[in-house]
């Protein structure tokens, strides 16, 4: 970046702040408004961006950040449960794509080698820009939305074969210089060596992330800093990427495998909402980089030929999608998304681009021509989602088959703080077979309950990010279990605020703090001590002479009572329709509560088997005639 | 006037009901038919007598249904019974609040109806062993009506079910519009 940093990041967010918004307002999605902002500040627009490659080398790491989260999201068992559509959607893809592609090649009269070169290369998608609109729009745990991962998946790791196999295609030697793709020592080794080294690093990712990663993360946690713990986050992601890529593999690739290593974690949400900003914002810079960098005097010089190629590429990608997806008796709306989701050339084709020309498998001139349709391929990609919404209703009509549900149940509910409260609402839940995904700030509980195989995460649960990170946007129930009263009420206002389908059950302190979660929105609400204490008096009762079950009666009707008085108390709204009565129940709360409860007098209603009037009446009805009058 | 029914429904555990899910929702397509669950609102069995019988005195047509378990109903309904009716509100001298209102028992019953014959398994009919119920009846000085059977749950079909179920419905319908004699 020529100059000034400040300066340059200045225009940037500036272009991103000024455009996005309006671009999702107009419903065009963050995508389009990214790559449109780009175009705006790069060289064919206002001239304002710097060298647009170099931001966009520096912006790739959001696609390794976004490849972490998703591996974050996807626990091994899952992963494993995907090698069929990986291998099997995702190698006919790449497969079949680059045939398609290379056979049109030749018709145009190149050589066979370029023709599946560009095959190979053009076969990727972007994982950034699909992700990103399946995420936006929801649509990342649907069946299509699966099946675009997969094909990605299969698409990042066939990235290393394809920059082993791409010198070989090559019709002239090498153009000096770099010979060879930016590999660093690890090219200098024998084969055999090399390949230990990619065994080794992903076995050091993996055992890594096993064995080291919980007790650093636990002993930063606790040391309660929270711009250390996402340091190290940050720290963990790069590192990843730096041994990947000194060992040749793709950096996107190891972080998606830290990720993954790491879904099981208490730490999983807390990492995921440190990072989440992070990935945003490179990706953003990313999609500016793409629109800044795309070279309209090359367009401007041939606009037909661009224009025919990117319409080309498009029509082969989602052919060839759509095809696999009906050959394989896909719901129409579903093959329809991964289509149109993943019919843009990719980030890596930039990279391998630059790496074929090279090798000399292609000509600078071809190379260049490709760079420029593959970003522009990128820009129809938006486009396209637009229609997808209205093409998709008309499908669903004709179509039987109901889109599958969502890839885990994980997250139907949330239960905020688990600490001998949460604990118990928890447990219940779980014998009931219902996932509970379960928030707290402390260690030594999660410890704890991790050991009895409790999916339980460590974080502020009063944290937005967090809360979303553990699902709440999708959870049925948010169970508000923590001890702090002022935090409950935060954490119910947040919840309400931002996850309007959830309803609210919250632990209350006492009375007063009950009218307080109330009207903060909760739906149902429990005082913590209320039960509890109930049951010491059933037993004291019982231990007074009390029947066992006219004691059990007499405590239930005992809350019941208490119940229906809080909440007519509670009905009573002053003018300004807070509940104020409330505030001042408080301090006669006492008082006042014992003289309604003596002036309920008795309380049990069982007259029912009271047979003393029946005996009453009987007697009468048996006795002289004379006797009534 | 319409007459105003009351359906009590006492089934313990909704989720593994057909038969008399099925008549639910039956009952519950039947306009002016009051539908009320004693399991769902007595969790706890605590019945609260005050707003049964303010209930009760609102309603002209009283239907029990419940699926047959040992030859009676389910614990809440017998709950609800020795509570509910009360002497002095339902029966004795001056327990004439329910006069003149009708009972309706409907059951289903998983044996099929043979097994409710003179030579069946269980000997006597439902009828018969509704007995109680219609004591209750006569006590409360309450027209018994005869009672909606759905015998054979056990090995109904769906399609038969559905047909009964639409047969509860039209007897409920037919209730509602009676002319009170």
């Amino acid at each position: 970046m020529g100059e000034s940093f400040l300066g340059q990041a200045f225009v940037y967010l500036l272009a991103a702040v000024a455009t996005v918004p309006i671009a999702k307002r107009l419903g065009l999605g963050s995508v389009l408004g990214y790559l449109l902002a780009g175009v705006a500040i790069g060289p064919f627009g206002l001239h304002l961006a710097g060298d647009a490659g170099e931001v966009m080398h520096f912006a790739e790491f959001g696609v390794v950040m976004m490849l972490f989260l998703v591996g974050l999201e996807l626990r091994p068992a899952r992963l494993w449960a995907m090698r069929g559509p990986v291998l099997g959607a995702g190698g006919l893809q790449v497969g079949l794509t680059a045939l398609a592609v290379g056979a049109i090649g030749l018709a145009f009269g190149y050589d066979w080698r370029m023709a599946l070169a560009a095959g190979l290369i053009l076969a990727m998608s972007s994982t950034a820009i699909a992700l990103q609109i399946l995420a936006e729009r929801g649509l990342l745990k649907t069946g299509g939305g699966e099946t675009t991962f997969a094909v990605l998946l299969f698409q990042d790791v066939s990235v290393i074969p394809i920059l082993t196999v791409l010198p070989l295609l090559a019709f002239t030697a090498a153009t000096g210089g770099a010979a060879h793709h930016d590999d660093g020592w690890i090219a200098t080794l024998p084969p055999w060596s090399q390949a230990l080294a990619v065994l080794g690093a992903v076995a050091a990712v993996v055992l890594g992330g096993r064995l080291l990663t919980r007790p650093v993360f636990r002993l930063i946690a606790e040391t309660r800093l929270r711009e250390i713990f996402t340091a190290s986050a940050l720290l963990l992601v790069v590192g990843i990427a730096l041994l990947m890529e000194s060992v040749g593999l793709s950096p996107a690739l190891g972080a998606f495998l830290g990720g993954v290593v790491l879904a099981d974690s208490e730490f999983r949400h807390e990492l995921e909402g440190d990072i989440e900003p992070f990935k945003g914002l490179l990706l953003g810079l990313f999609f500016l980089s793409v629109g800044a960098g795309i070279d309209f005097a090359q367009v401007a010089a041939a606009p037909l030929t661009v224009a025919g190629l990117v319409v080309l590429l498009v029509l082969v990608k989602a052919a060839v999608l759509a095809g696999l997806g009906l050959a394989s008796r896909r719901p129409r709306t579903e093959v329809l998304l991964t289509a149109l989701v993943l019919s843009q050339g990719g980030e890596f084709a930039f990279v391998l681009l630059a790496f074929a020309t090279q090798n000399g498998v292609l000509p600078a001139a071809e190379a260049s021509l490709l760079v420029s349709v593959v970003a522009l391929s990128m820009t129809v990609t938006p486009l396209l989602m637009m229609a997808y919404g209205r093409l998709a209703d008309r499908l669903a009509d004709t179509d039987l088959a109901p889109e599958p549900d969502a890839i885990e149940p994980q997250g139907s509910v949330v239960i905020a703080g688990f600490g001998r409260f949460g604990q118990i609402v928890g447990r219940l839940l779980m014998a009931q077979g219902h996932p509970v995904t379960v928030l707290d700030h402390d260690m030594e509980t999660i410890e704890a309950l991790r050991r009895f195989g409790f999916r339980v995460f460590y974080g502020d649960a009063s944290r937005l990010d967090l809360l979303q990170a553990a699902g709440a946007a999708e959870a049925a129930l948010v169970v508000v279990a923590t001890d702090a009263p002022e935090t409950t009420l935060s954490i119910i206002g947040t919840v309400r605020r931002h996850f309007p389908q959830a309803q609210i059950l919250a632990r209350a302190a006492d009375r007063s703090h009950a009218y307080a979660v109330i009207e903060a929105g909760a739906h149902a609400m429990v005082r913590e001590t209320f039960s509890s204490a109930l049951e010491l008096g059933i037993e004291a009762l019982r231990r007074l002479g009390l029947p066992a079950y006219e004691a059990e009666r007499a405590g239930r009707l005992f809350r019941r009572h208490d119940l229906r008085t809080l909440h007519r108390l509670g009905a009573l709204r002053d003018d300004d329709g807070r509940y104020r009565v409330a505030v001042r129940e408080a301090s006669e709360q006492l008082v006042g509560v014992l003289e309604r409860d003596q002036a309920r007098g008795r309380l049990a209603t069982d007259d029912g088997w009271d047979t003393a009037s029946v005996v009453e009446e009987v007697r009468r009805q048996a006795a002289p005639s004379g006797a009534e009058s | 006037m319409p007459q105003r029914i009351l359906v009590l429904l006492a089934h313990p555990v909704r989720r593994r009901s057909r038969a008399n899910a099925a008549l639910t929702a039956a009952a519950r397509q039947v306009e002016g038919v009051r539908l009320h669950d004693l399991y769902e609102a007595y969790p706890d069995f605590l019945i609260d007598v005050e707003a049964e019988q303010a209930l009760l005195l609102e309603h002209d047509v009283i239907v029990f249904q419940h699926p047959v378990y040992w030859y009676s109903s389910p614990a809440i309904l017998k709950e609800w019974q020795d509570l509910v009716l009360e002497h002095g509100f339902a029966f004795g001298r001056e327990g004439t609040a329910l006069a003149g209102k009708a009972m309706l028992s409907a059951v289903t019953a998983g044996g099929a109806e043979t097994a409710y014959g003179p030579e069946g398994m269980n000997r006597h009919s439902l009828e018969e062993f509704l007995r109680p119920f219609e004591a209750t009846a006569r006590l409360c000085r309450m027209r018994w009506l005869p009672p909606f059977i759905l015998h054979g749950t056990y090995l109904l079909e769906q399609p038969a079910l559905e047909r009964h179920a639409a047969e509860y419905a039209a007897l409920l319908r037919n209730l509602r519009d009676a002319v009170e004699a």
